[in-house]
């Protein structure tokens, strides 16, 4: 690892992975956090736990806001272990200029997607800090979740799965990148920014038999199937044509030399289910306007344990691999 | 009104159909050869193609890839990385550079690292993103860490002359353009007798059809003529390699050396002629520029003309800039590697010790990198 930290090591990648374990794994060690889940199960596995901070630049952007964000961030990783969002924190660091305006705007898009989760704020925290210790404003915030559906677990992806992914891959990260200062792209392309809970709780209430459950944020859904694929010891081959990606992602892809599969996503999410009701599960997510690209893209096997295969139309074969190295500035 | 969309310029050159058509036509040729036929892709840009398309899994054995050293990025020795970590740690300076270039290791660490500890180190997209930067620190000295072939030099050349133009005081060059005739010559020249087997001779070359945009394929000339080596200029869909690849395999069952382009759409014989204008204007050659795993390829660097020398950093900086020999890593084959003698997986640090994340040697730092391209995507045959 290098002295310094440096920017890689927040990619969500390898070097990120690498200073988790060899930081703050070594020294908070314990039973629960390496399971290394989105969210921690405790209470006896009733409640789910998790926190996020959010420095997302530019604050606003083509599909949502810093506000929109920090909560769909917190809740999607609840509802990803089988949770309900409830009760959640809210804490802010504001740069010293800045406009009130703009942060009550934050803050009623907050408001907003809070009501969409059914969850509330019921505690917080501000502090202002001076001019160039923060970029703008970072909040921070924590939920607790009651879980609806126990044993959703990346640890447990087996051979009798199929692998979904709820709509099309990469808008977040690609949106963040061509709103950046100095990228002069004009395009149709959102952020796919949203809270998940509704599209899951109807997967619960229709007896989905669910596996395993990750929002593809940092990383993207190449970090989701890694993690997977070395948690469950088994191999994913992803039939790299059902990959649904937007013509507007697939062409910054291609300017600025980018997988899809790498880039952050804030509102889509990868899903393992028992194979006989992934049909069952496409239809279900294909009903809402978040889960309309919604499509199965992998199969489980044992061919190469650990690692992720992408299968090309033309009949070759090569490894989708984590992300390394500085990929984005800030996205989330 | 129909407009052109992106993906038409590139969907159908990844069209699978005629992916597999190639592969039968190119399978059909191959049953007429007798031996293995190597053929270096020349260009990162290129091996990057055959990784990731997973292109060598659809060919005969009897066809061998040699990964090429034509990767701006991996060929920067560690001499020239430690001048740009050290005109980063100057005062009220900005380093600009192109993408990976941040990634490289140097003696100290990369730019990345001298970036972590305080330096002003950014990296741009175009050359040109340079004058607004110049505009918005007016007090600072913004130097553009220039790299790349024949394909960006005319950018580096195109933003000296606005800065000459419009007066502009702020904006300095370190140049490292390097060209790619001449370290293909190198590759065939420095082979000794004994090694030129049929196992490791170089039996055709892809060109990279970028370079030839800017350079014409005629720079290639010399390769059919002088060496008897065919080269087909090809462009990097899957579909333009597979089709060099077949133009390749039929030259040399019907026992022709010839300079073909297969990137019709858009390399000609003379090239952008206003582009080579503005580099000449611009650029000298320097006798010998070294390369990381190659050590110094006679007249392969470029640099700026003396008349200009008021613009380069390398002048301006003499005093701070470190001018010793640095060997490349022990254990690295690089060198090797990029000579065809080698593949990624024969090193014995590959994937252990050298990793894209904390690379040895130059063919793992940038995804265009042989080493990187192989521990990425696998060699899945």
């Amino acid at each position: 690892m290098t002295k310094n930290i440096v920017l890689a090591q927040g990619n969500g990648g390898e070097e990120n992975a690498e200073l988790i374990s060899k930081i703050f794994y070594k020294h908070f060690k314990n039973e629960i956090l390496e399971k290394s889940e989105d969210a921690a199960i405790i209470d006896g596995g009733r409640l789910a736990f998790t926190t996020d901070s959010f420095t997302v630049s530019p604050i606003f952007f083509d599909g949502g806001d810093i506000g929109k964000l920090s909560i769909c961030g917190t809740c999607n990783d609840l509802v990803m272990m089988g949770a309900k969002p409830t009760y959640m924190t809210c804490a802010v660091i504001v740069e010293e200029g800045f406009p009130v305006s703009d942060l009550e705007k934050i803050v009623r898009s907050m408001k907003k997607e809070l009501d969409i989760n059914g969850a509330m704020i019921v505690c917080g925290d501000t502090k202002v800090v001076p001019r160039g210790a923060v970029d703008k404003i970072f909040i921070n915030t924590t939920g607790v979740g009651v879980v609806q559906k126990s044993g959703i677990s990346s640890n447990c992806v087996s051979t009798s799965d199929t692998i979904l992914i709820s709509n099309q891959i990469g808008k977040h990260g690609a949106t963040i990148f061509a709103n950046r200062e100095g990228m002069e792209f004009s395009s149709a392309l959102q952020s796919d920014c949203t809270s998940l809970w509704p599209l899951v709780e109807k997967l619960l209430s229709e007896g989905v038999a669910i596996t395993a459950m990750r929002d593809a944020t940092r990383g993207g859904v190449a970090a989701v199937l890694n993690e997977w694929a070395k948690q469950s010891k088994v191999c994913i081959e992803v039939n790299e044509e059902t990959l649904p990606v937007s013509d507007e992602v697939r062409g910054i892809c291609e300017i600025l030399g980018f997988e899809a599969y790498n880039l952050a996503n804030e509102g889509t999410f990868v899903l393992a289910v028992k194979s006989e009701d992934a049909q069952k599960a496409v239809e279900i997510l294909q009903g809402f306007e978040e889960g309309h690209h919604a499509a199965i893209i992998a199969e489980v096997t044992h061919q190469y344990d650990g690692r992720v295969v992408l299968l090309s139309p033309w009949g070759s074969k090569r490894f989708m691999d984590l992300p390394t190295g500085e990929l984005l500035p800030r996205i989330c | 009104m129909s407009s052109l969309q992106l993906k038409d310029l590139y969907d159908g050159f990844r069209n699978p159909d005629v992916i597999k058509s190639f592969q039968k036509l190119i399978a059909r040729e191959a049953e007429k050869l007798n031996r293995t036929v190597n053929i270096m892709e020349v260009c990162g840009g290129h091996t990057h193609t055959i990784m990731k398309y997973g292109l060598a899994q659809l060919l005969p054995s009897t066809i061998n890839f040699i990964h090429g050293p034509g990767c701006p990025v991996c060929i920067m020795p560690k001499e020239r990385v430690d001048h740009a970590y050290a005109l980063s740690q100057q005062s009220d300076l900005i380093l600009l550079t192109l993408g990976d270039m941040i990634k490289v290791p140097g003696s100290h660490g990369s730019l990345q690292d001298a970036r972590a500890k305080g330096a002003d180190v950014r990296f741009v997209y175009s050359p040109m993103d340079a004058l607004k930067i110049a505009e918005e620190n007016p007090d600072k000295k913004i130097i553009f860490f220039a790299i790349g072939f024949e394909t960006t030099t005319p950018m580096s050349a195109a933003l000296l002359d606005v800065v000459i133009k419009r007066g502009i005081k702020n904006i300095f060059f370190h140049i490292n353009h390097v060209t790619v005739p001449e370290v293909m010559k190198e590759l065939i020249d420095s082979r000794d007798e004994h090694v030129n087997s049929y196992d490791h001779r170089i039996d055709a070359f892809i060109g990279p059809a970028h370079v030839s945009v800017i350079s014409g394929s005629k720079i290639y000339e010399i390769f059919p003529k002088h060496y008897g080596i065919p080269v087909v200029v090809s462009g990097f869909e899957p579909v333009d390699v597979m089709e060099a690849i077949y133009m390749i395999i039929k030259q040399f069952n019907e026992g022709r050396s010839d300079l073909e382009i297969q990137y019709k759409r858009l390399v000609t014989h003379e090239g952008n002629l206003k582009a080579q204008a503005l580099i000449e204007h611009y650029f000298e050659k320097v006798d010998l520029f070294k390369w990381r795993g190659m050590g110094n390829v006679p007249n392969s660097g470029l640099k700026l003309r003396d008349e200009f020398a008021l613009y380069d950093a390398e002048v301006l900086y003499k005093e701070v800039l470190p001018y010793e020999e640095i060997d490349d890593h022990k254990l690295c084959i690089c060198g090797d590697i990029l000579r065809g003698f080698a593949k990624p997986q024969e090193c014995s640090v590959f994937g252990t010790a050298c990793k894209p994340s904390s690379p040895l040697g130059s063919c793992m730092v940038s995804s265009e990198g042989a080493c990187a391209a192989y521990y990425k995507y696998g060699n899945l045959l």
